[in-house]
């Protein structure tokens, strides 16, 4: 079946299967394979990705759904420099492997974006839904409290 | 862990969508969060011929609260009722049970039809409406028929929807401003499915004892239930130290969990007992 939708900032069209998941369909029909698979059922959050500006679980979610739609990858969110959250990941070592790192980048730029000022607390709650099976939790949640001021500026702009 | 092959429709009315499912003679499934659906594809426990996407239906995503309660259409997300601050009064039960539902990226797809229709029997919003009388409203070739939660779960992930219908609302009687109430459930990392938990509501009546109690408890049984033997102890007594004591007690003794990989049947009776303790505990303060 024929889709299109806008695909970090593009309108792209592809011809899926039905049974596609938008996670697929955005590495194979596309090649933007910063958006990893792991689990494919809903478990890792490697794959998140924002839909209309919200995050959400690629693999969960066929591709035929987001016909209209704007989805944003991690490779959308930054151009040829890190984003301040890239370089807060960056500066605190807050990867190891790197393998969930696109899903902890896309899961903390959409918390940060609606919530700016989140505690510690909620930025725990809301990457308790994203695995790092490196465990280095507790730098990737002091990159996430690093960035919360530049979105904070960028809110107040 | 691919999904099998299939259709996919995206109907812009209910009826069409009905029609579609009818078509399929049972190998047509509703799809519209798929945060149950998908998983269940990808380990193809379900392979239907067609998936009918819910995503064009209009009227189905909306919060209503009037003075009959709360109705909320089967597209309701997670994310919907907690961001909806009037639910903290007109339902503080349904909000405190929906945060405990699932992970972030999942609360901004599921939604409140997929849960029910699913019928985890440890999920949260299927104990809800257990435990409040929940009524559901359902949609199918034969018409709309209105089924009380208490017969819409008929199993481990059964229901009594029939293939060609669609759940299209579920509506939660009205809640007194001072009923008592707690939802409490236990799971190794927040967000996961719980190995037990209680919901549970009463009323007090004018000379301060225990009225209309209701006691739910999810991940013990096949789906959803009430504990009615608990509510028996409870009706008709103040709360005190030795009530509470004596229902966590009847609450152990009637539930019969089933032992599987994440926990024995005889801890999850003891994990609802100590809830249950917890709960009325907390309705009291």
């Amino acid at each position: 079946m024929q889709i299109e939708f806008n695909l970090n900032g593009q309108l792209v069209g592809a011809d899926v299967e039905p049974r596609t998941t938008l996670a697929d369909c955005i590495r194979n029909d596309f090649g933007q394979t910063g958006t990893h698979l792991a689990c494919e059922h809903g478990v890792c959050g490697a794959c998140t990705v924002l839909l209309n500006g919200e995050a959400v679980r690629s693999c969960l979610m066929l591709a035929a759904q987001v016909q209209g739609e704007q989805v944003v990858t991690v490779e959308g969110l930054s151009g040829d420099e890190l984003t301040p959250l890239q370089a807060a990941f960056r500066k605190h070592h807050a990867l190891q492997c790197g393998f969930c790192t696109p899903g902890f980048i896309t899961t903390a730029h959409a918390l940060l974006s609606h919530e700016p000022n989140a505690d510690e607390e909620r930025i725990r709650e809301v990457l308790s839904g994203n695995l790092c099976r490196c465990s280095g939790y507790i730098p990737i949640v002091e990159a996430v409290l690093e960035s919360r001021s530049f979105y904070q500026d960028a809110g107040s702009k | 862990m691919k999904p099998p092959i299939f259709e996919y429709a995206s109907p812009s009315t209910v009826a069409e969508a009905v029609g579609l499912l009818a078509s399929r003679d049972g190998n047509a499934k509703v799809i519209s969060g798929g945060q149950s659906l998908m998983p269940m594809l990808a380990f193809r426990l379900a392979a239907p011929e067609l998936l009918v996407d819910l995503k064009h239906l209009k009227d189905l995503g909306a919060i209503h609260i009037d003075e009959d309660g709360v109705r909320l259409g089967a597209k309701v997300r997670w994310c919907d009722i907690e961001c909806d601050t009037r639910l903290a009064v007109s339902h503080p039960l349904l909000a405190e049970a929906i945060k405990h539902v699932a992970h972030y990226q999942i609360r901004n797809r599921g939604t409140v039809g997929g849960s029910l229709a699913h019928a985890d029997p440890s999920a949260e919003m299927p104990g809800v409406a257990m435990t409040c009388e929940a009524r559901m409203t359902i949609v199918g070739s034969a018409g709309t028929r209105v089924e009380m939660a208490d017969n819409f779960f008929t199993g481990p992930l059964q229901t009594s929807l029939e293939p060609d219908e669609i759940l299209t609302e579920v509506h939660l009687p009205a809640w007194p401003v001072a009923r008592r109430w707690a939802f409490l459930e236990f799971a190794r990392r927040k967000g996961d499915f719980a190995m037990a938990g209680v919901a549970l509501y009463y009323d007090l009546d004018s000379r301060g004892r225990v009225s209309n109690a209701h006691v739910g408890a999810i991940g013990v049984a096949d789906r959803p239930i009430r504990l009615t033997e608990v509510e028996a102890v409870l009706n008709g007594n103040p709360m005190s130290e030795k009530l509470v004591a004596t229902a966590s007690a009847k609450a152990r003794e009637t539930v019969d969990p089933p032992t599987d990989i994440h926990a024995p049947g005889a801890y999850r009776a003891a994990l609802v007992a100590t809830l249950l303790g917890r709960g009325l505990k907390k309705s009291a303060a």
